[in-house]
């Protein structure tokens, strides 16, 4: 638990903090961990039914479309600003 | 102290540690391969929380698949993330990084409160867990139940995010091609 709330935290460090978005995507997916961590943790008391863990599954699989589509978004915004410095991006249509 | 005790807070260390200095580097490259680490330890401290089949699919999914993707968004988006990741020549607590400082530090505050609260051991639904022996046992491997469960009592959500993911790889390679050259 103490783990996970670090872990936690020092993921959003990260996404408030860092100017490149694929830093921010790392904490992202720190975040994540985060929460699967403390899924796996507790459904260590959950034999029958395995909730915990499955979820945990879930979860994993989530991150990972998560992470692919947010990927393709980031090349395609670096392909017509050629950063990829959120705080740069400003403008919805050209 | 036991092994397992000891284990764990190696573990914990090995994920802090690299988490944190992911968030302090400042090259972008060291980070990524830090977080490698922190994947790494984690799958550890799953495999401690006897989930080994999580743990694998762990190391499998991010270890494998984000990563590399990760990697891969990196190299392709070449010198200007460099450039970028450079560029940030700021301390790990100063001015530019105080108000992130500040929000996370006391977030961390609120949720540790929230921990020593919640007072883990004394839950009522973990006592009955223990006392009716539904305990996932030491010895044991979960992972045929976690199959028959997956097929039977988690079939909607499992069909229902191959489905997600489907959707997901389309929606990706719809979204990185390239534009059409306008006629």
């Amino acid at each position: 638990m103490l783990v996970s709330v670090v872990l936690f935290c020092i993921g959003l460090f990260i996404i408030v903090s860092k100017k490149n978005a694929i830093q921010i995507l790392i904490g992202i997916e720190l975040m994540l961990n985060a929460a699967i961590l403390n899924l796996v943790a507790f459904g260590k008391f959950d034999k029958t039914n395995n909730g915990g863990q499955v979820f945990a599954l879930f979860a994993i699989v989530l991150a990972a479309a998560t992470t692919a589509v947010a990927l393709a978004i980031i090349l395609n915004v670096y392909r017509r600003y050629k950063t990829i410095d959120p705080d740069k991006i400003n403008q919805l249509k050209d | 102290m036991s092994l397992v005790q000891a284990m764990f807070y190696l573990m914990a260390f090995v994920t802090v540690g690299s988490a944190l200095v992911v968030a302090a580097g400042k090259n972008l490259v060291r980070s990524i391969f830090l977080f490698f680490v922190t994947l790494f330890g984690l799958a550890g401290l799953y495999v401690l929380a006897l989930a080994d089949f999580v743990a694998v699919t762990q190391i499998v999914i991010y270890v494998g698949g984000i990563l590399v993707l990760i990697l891969f968004a990196f190299m392709l988006s070449g010198k200007e993330a460099l450039a970028t990741a450079e560029q940030q020549k700021t301390k790990f607590i100063s001015l530019h990084n105080l108000p992130a400082f500040i929000l996370a530090a006391l977030f961390l505050v609120v949720m540790l409160n929230v921990v020593f609260k919640a007072d883990i051991n004394n839950l009522p639904w973990i006592k009955t867990a223990i006392a009716t022996k539904n305990v996932v046992p030491v010895n044991g491997t979960g992972i045929n139940d976690i199959g028959v469960g997956l097929m039977t009592r988690y079939l909607l959500p499992f069909e229902v995010i191959s489905v997600l993911l489907m959707i997901a790889l389309v929606g990706a390679a719809h979204l990185s091609r390239k534009e059409p050259v306008e006629a």
